[in-house]
């Protein structure tokens, strides 16, 4: 390695931002705010990309050495950065639609008196981001992994002074904290048994084990604890519940740490164990199943929800679902593909949402919206097509992807497949509504507001309730390039190009190579053919049901109802936890650990102390009394004590 | 010869004799003596080791205390005197006060 590429710049710049928005932001204005807040996001992009086309010059993967962090005995963890072809990519992903997002943020955030607040953290969490990406060792990664939890909750609770949000970010947090455990847990045991945490060293360790068939074992076992981890992260099953609350945060932040970046960690990390998980095909089924379960499940509760942005959030969940089929059917390189593409369109889709959502006054509910064609035609055109996109229409983004992680997990069942498909459909029919109901009919803001406060409606808030107004171009520029990313991104898919790129991070596989192209190729037109029928088939029905009969949805919903209403409120999976969880743990705090420990042990150990010391001063003052002589009498009696006791040791 | 812890018994029944006349006693002067008789306890128990282990550094340390004891009665018999004639009473009781 004799040229450096100056890795340790890409995570510094956002911190430098950070730190200077956050602690001087306060006092500078806004538009010092936002060149420090631009600079520096748009630096480290530009950084990115130097490193992008100095790529080819270094050999890979390319280690830099920062600092020494721990040493302790023959086990040691620096600070240190490794790259790749996939750290590339995320670093590409992460950098690029994270700057992106921070000039769209400069649009959305103006008129929030917290505008310096904001950027601080968007930087926060770029800086968390990039650690957790190019660490060479699961313990740094684990500092990005916990440190973008942080900025998770910081900007989900970013309007603290709402109690949804605040209450959002801690239900964020906490069930975050459940699948760090397990991540927590995995890494001790790589620890007790190889020793290092490195990646180069560990998965040489790992690279001439057997695969752990027929038996599960430690391999297994690592695999799984690093799932639910990643389940945390990345929303799975059965940790998921988080990510539709998050939507409380501001729009921006949805579209880049709840869609785009942070929630793909886990992606990135199972990816980056794939030599742990080829060599455990239990711990491998449990991916792949968790994830096709996810992909379905959320898949099904997006259909009947009616704020836009939790309908793209379930479909965030469901997508990740799809990643981790892929990665659970051994296709990482599919999974990478399609969390390239998801973050082109699925950012795309919410700084959409957020531009609708500012354009209708903060009205995030879509019955109350419609119509909005006419009024905010850049704003639809590309929602129209981060839809197409995510649908899985040809030639768009997610067709590519979605069809690549379809084509593999095919060949390892049939049954992935399936449920992939119907997926797939109701993907496209979900996404098509909520285009529909959005876009097409008639505005339906005014009248909801209104049952006759309409005119008096109009005079105290004309923003709110004025006609629907566009976004400022500095809104509309970010979402123009996701659109033209949405449209091209899979591009790079063609010819399984994508994959042979990767190919030297996942070559080391046990499973490749030998399962691939068993297939024939007439096969995999068939199976493309039939995800692009069904995608196809979704927007019609979405078509039919919201554009030309839209009196059919509500007949549906009465004659389904039971079912309706239990989809409607997500299966009541929220009140099950609540149940479950929630509660024993809030009454097992407040009688045990609030009442008895706090209360009668803590409080009262200390009261009594207190109350304890001030009795016996009470009765230790009665012998200050003034009179020389009582005082010489305790003096006689204390002597003799002494005197006393001297002598009963000097017997003994 | 007497024994030794003869002379120790009377020394400790002298010193409580003179414990017991200062916490009873409430007459300055009566008390002071108290703690002249207490001095005089310790000091029959120095000349008692001295005797014994014949060494005459117990005997030294008597005069050092005899000395000590009567630089303080001159003291002392000089407050009590001023005490009397300024409260013109000599019991401990009423005497509390440093100041007038």
């Amino acid at each position: 390695m004799t040229s450096s590429l100056n890795l340790w710049l890409i995570p510094v710049l956002p911190l430098a931002g950070a730190a200077i928005n956050g602690f001087l932001g306060k006092k500078s204005s806004r538009t010092a705010v936002t060149v420090v807040g631009l600079v520096f996001s748009g630096t480290t992009f530009a950084w990115a990309l130097s490193v992008a086309l100095r790529f080819s010059s270094v050999s890979l993967p390319y280690q830099e050495f920062v600092a020494q962090w721990i040493r302790s005995g023959s086990f040691s963890a620096d600070f240190a950065l490794y790259l790749d072809q996939l750290s590339l990519i995320m670093l590409l992903v992460v950098t690029g639609v994270g700057f992106l997002i921070h000039i769209y943020s400069v649009g959305y955030m103006w008129d929030d008196p917290s505008y310096y607040r904001f950027f601080a953290y968007l930087n926060l969490f770029m800086f968390f981001m990039l650690t957790l990406i190019l660490a060479n060792n699961y313990l740094l990664m684990f500092i990005g992994w916990e440190g973008v939890g942080l900025a998770s909750y910081l900007l989900i609770g970013f309007w603290f002074t709402k109690d949804s949000a605040a209450s959002a970010g801690k239900k964020a947090f906490i069930v975050n904290r459940i699948g760090d455990f397990g991540f927590l847990i995995a890494l001790f045991l790589i620890i007790q048994r190889f020793g290092s945490l490195n990646f180069t060293q560990l998965f040489a360790q790992v690279q001439p084990m057997a695969p752990e068939t027929g038996s599960a074992g430690l391999l297994t076992a690592i695999g799984i604890l690093l799932m639910v981890g990643a389940c945390g992260k990345s929303a799975q099953i059965p940790l998921y519940v988080w990510l539709p609350d998050a939507m409380e945060g501001p729009t921006p932040v949805s579209a880049l740490i709840h869609a785009a970046t942070m929630v793909t960690a886990g992606v990135y990390m199972v990816s980056r164990s794939h030599v742990i998980f080829e060599r455990a095909p239990t711990a491998l089924m449990v991916v792949a199943v968790i994830g096709t379960l996810t992909a379905f499940f959320a898949a099904t509760i997006g259909i009947a929800q009616t704020d836009i942005k939790k309908v793209l959030a379930y479909s965030t969940i469901s997508q990740l679902g799809y990643m981790f089929m892929a990665c659970g059917v051994g296709a990482f390189s599919a999974g990478i593909f399609h969390l390239m593409t998801h973050a082109f369109f699925k950012g795309l889709l919410f700084l959409a949402a957020g531009s609708v959502i500012h354009a209708v006054g903060g009205e995030q509910d879509m019955r109350k919206m419609g119509g909005l064609k006419s009024y905010i035609p850049v704003t639809f055109g590309t929602m129209f097509i981060a839809t197409l996109a995510i649908a899985g229409i040809p030639p768009f983004a997610g067709f590519w992807s979605k069809d690549e992680i379809l084509w593999q997990a095919y060949q390892t069942s049939w049954v992935y497949w399936l449920i992939g498909v119907v997926t797939a459909f109701i993907t496209s029919f979900y996404m098509f509504r909520l285009l529909f109901m959005t876009f097409w009919g008639d505005y339906r803001g005014a009248q909801v507001d209104g049952h006759g406060h309409v005119h008096s409606a109009h005079g105290h808030d004309d923003h709110g309730h004025g006609e629907p107004h566009e976004s400022p171009m500095v809104m509309l520029v970010p979402l123009m390039i996701l659109a033209f990313l949405s449209v091209v991104g899979g591009l790079v898919g063609i010819g399984n190009r994508f994959e042979h790129f990767l190919a030297p991070v996942f070559s080391s596989g046990a499973i490749s190579e030998v399962t691939r192209e068993t297939a024939s190729s007439v096969t995999e037109y068939v199976l493309m053919g039939t995800s692009v029928t069904v995608a196809f088939l979704g927007l019609f029905f979405a078509y039919v049901l919201y554009v030309s009969k839209p009196y059919l949805p509500q007949r549906i919903a009465d004659s389904l109802n039971g079912f309706y209403t239990a989809v409607l409120h997500k299966y009541y999976i929220d009140e099950f936890y609540a149940k479950l969880f929630v509660k024993p743990v809030i009454q097992g705090s407040t009688a045990i650990l609030w009442q008895g420990v706090d209360r009668k042990i803590i409080d009262d150990s200390v009261n009594n102390a207190a109350d304890g010391a001030r009795h016996v001063s009470d009765e230790v003052r009665h012998m200050q009394s003034g009179n020389l002589r009582s005082y010489a009498g305790w003096i006689a009696a204390g002597s003799a004590l002494v005197i006393a006791y001297m002598i009963w040791m000097g017997v003994r | 010869m007497v024994p030794l812890s003869y002379y120790l018994v009377l020394s400790g029944f002298l010193f409580a004799c003179g414990v017991a006349g200062f916490l009873i006693k409430r007459n300055i002067i009566t008390i002071f003596m108290s703690i002249e008789l207490m001095l005089n306890g310790v000091n029959l128990s120095f000349v008692a080791f001295a005797a014994h282990w014949h060494v005459l550094a117990g005997q030294v340390f008597v005069f050092f205390v005899m000395v000590v004891a009567a630089a303080e009665a001159a003291v002392g018999l000089a407050i009590i005197i001023a005490v009397y004639r300024t409260r013109e009473t000599l019991n401990v009781d009423q005497v509390n006060l440093l100041k007038l």
